[in-house]
């Protein structure tokens, strides 16, 4: 029972946070993937800076005084989500628009939005600098720990506050997307433009505004992936710069262009990589009392090393675009 | 008053213009039915009507206005629809999803219309929930043609509505067509099916060379020996 609970707690637990982390900076990806058609590298960027807002709005809302029940990053999101897709769109007039009112190739917009990458980076390292920050430095960061010696367990389960907010909010966003997709006249006519652009222009759908509506919403999800992902672990320049292989995975394994498979591709590639590097000797321990001397566990026994866990992302790619190359859920071939 | 008219419109996709001087006038009450060899640029005239290509001269007036180079989002409110020659579904999407995009400019109630569109085609609201993707070709087209009428067009312009579909569905989307113009709707539209697409066609026009050959009743040009000989196979 305490091995599963181990299990648990480093497996289930981090990787869901890991999945929901990768599946909103994903459905980002996909959403400006079926709109726009290129691969909007700086993705990782607008969740990087997103989650520097949402610091510079934590400190200032702690230095006014203003204290809540739930850590300051979440309190500050929503505003902070509101500035990043207000970022996006900026990012997206001042470069992207005007390459592709040249009819630019989405191989040039995806190496502008390298170039943007670079840009916001360095942008964030002028002002910042290179070291890291965190959100816990005034407060505390509450952990649950939930007592299961009832079960015969000697390892509480243990959740951070931070944690546990994070799949909540998750959930809630995509319960969100998902109603806005499926319900409303704009998230329909978004689903048509990705479909078939040409129709949805003749059919007057204004793909201008529909444009627009999907850089806010990628702007707003990378802001709260971000977000989260600091405060997981802590804020620096190249935050999500780390993770956006991964995320690229999750969103072509799910299928370029399909919401519902970047986000099953995000959960699919978190749970996966922390599998992966999970220690089975703290779950196998107890067989070394009865195996023999020669063959006692090694103190780390993982599928991958840590310092590796990068690859677990590619491998799921390459195999997946092996057996099916539309991904999981059909979208566009790449 | 002319619903449409083309006054002698050049236009292309950026190299030598395609069209070199169309002439066409749709009244109200109006079919109009292009026809023409493969190339004359039929299906460019109605992209130029539809602001999808570059009109560089000539004027194009509808409802009396010059909309030459308007883009469809201003164009589908003042009352014009288009259907593709192809790729004329969402095929990810819904039959009534489909039909809601048709409507995606209307501020107004438009159950009424999709209502209407149901009655038309009866089989689309057995279908409603169903990918439009999944669909035959004839039903398709009327998936196509329904997004189309949602947005209530003053004029339906239709790119070979009858291509590919067996003998049977032609004439079953012909009728179809006959009966949305006694609604009200002035028809312009391309056809393969020359013969009959102008045996009740109010107005005919054979293009070749981007430029109009002959013009008259539908069953004018039918009668007319040259056109028979050169357009319409003997
Ligand atoms: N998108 C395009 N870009 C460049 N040229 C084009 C384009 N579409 C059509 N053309 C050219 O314009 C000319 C007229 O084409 P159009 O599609 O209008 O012919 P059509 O009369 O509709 O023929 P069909 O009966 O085969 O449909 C052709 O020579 C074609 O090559
Ligand atoms: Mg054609």
């Amino acid at each position: 029972m305490t091995e599963l609970i181990f299990f648990i707690n480093q497996v289930v637990i981090s990787g869901a946070v890991l999945g929901c982390i990768y599946a909103l900076g994903a459905v980002g990806i996909t959403l400006v993937f079926g709109i726009l058609r290129f691969a909007h590298f700086a993705h990782s960027e607008l969740m990087t800076s997103g989650a520097f807002f949402a610091f510079l709005l934590a400190g200032a809302f702690a230095a006014w005084g203003i204290t809540a029940p739930i850590p300051m990053g979440f309190v500050v999101l929503p505003i902070a989500m509101v500035i990043s897709a207000i970022f996006a769109l900026g990012i997206d007039k001042g470069f992207y628009a005007p390459l592709r009112k040249r009819g630019a190739k989405p191989v040039t917009l995806l190496i502008a939005s390298i170039g943007v990458t670079l840009m916001v980076q360095g942008l964030i390292r002028l002002f910042f600098g290179a070291g890291s920050y965190s959100f816990f430095e005034t407060e505390t960061k509450d952990v649950f720990r939930v007592d299961l010696s009832a079960f015969g367990s000697t390892r509480p389960l243990v959740i951070t506050e931070p944690q546990l907010l994070m799949i909540v909010v998750t959930a809630l966003s995509v319960i969100a997307l998902h109603l806005f997709l499926t319900r409303s006249r704009l998230g329909k006519a978004m689903r048509a433009m990705a479909d078939n652009a040409d129709l949805a222009q003749v059919s007057g759908i204004n793909t201008a505004l529909v444009v627009r509506v999907t850089w806010i919403i990628a702007g707003a999800l990378g802001c709260m992936a971000g977000t989260m992902l600091a405060l997981d672990v802590t804020l620096k320049p190249d935050l999500a710069f780390n993770i956006i292989i991964p995320i690229f995975a999750a969103a072509i394994v799910g299928g370029l262009g399909q919401a519902y498979g970047a986000i099953a591709g995000g959960l699919l590639i978190g749970f996966a990589e922390s599998l992966a590097v999970f220690n089975w000797t703290m779950v196998l321990r107890p067989l070394n009392a009865i195996l023999p001397e020669w063959l006692q566990l090694p103190a780390t026994l993982a599928f991958v090393p840590t310092e590796y866990k990068l690859t677990v992302a590619f491998v799921i790619l390459v195999v997946t675009l092996l057996v099916r190359p539309t991904g999981i859920f059909k979208g566009a071939s790449s | 008053m002319a619903l449409i008219e083309l006054k002698h419109v050049v236009g292309g996709y950026g190299g030598a213009p395609i069209l070199n001087g169309v002439n066409i006038a749709i009244e109200p009450h109006d079919i109009g039915v292009i026809v023409g060899p493969n190339g004359a640029g039929k299906s460019t005239t109605l992209k130029a009507i539809f602001g999808l290509l570059k009109v560089t001269g000539g004027t194009i007036e509808f409802g009396g206005e010059n909309v030459a180079n308007s883009l469809p989002d201003r164009l589908v409110p003042k009352g014009l629809s288009f259907v593709p020659q192809e790729k004329n579904v969402f095929t990810s999407m819904s039959v009534e999803e489909n039909l809601e995009m048709g409507a995606f400019t209307r501020k107004d109630d438009f159950r009424a219309t999709m209502a209407w569109v149901y009655e038309m085609f009866p089989v689309l609201a057995e279908k409603r929930r169903q990918p439009a993707g999944e669909l035959s070709g004839g039903q398709r087209q009327m998936v196509a043609m329904g997004r189309a009428l949602m947005s209530k067009p003053r004029l339906l312009m239709l790119d070979e509505p009858s291509a590919g579909l067996s003998p049977r569905y032609v004439i079953e989307i012909f009728e179809t067509i006959v009966r949305v113009n006694k609604e009200g709707v002035g028809i312009l539209m391309v056809e393969q099916n020359a013969r009959q697409a102008l045996a009740f066609a109010s107005k005919g026009f054979v293009l070749a060379s981007g430029q109009n050959r002959f013009t008259g009743t539908g069953p004018e040009l039918i009668a007319d020996p040259e056109v028979a000989k050169s357009f319409l196979g003997g």
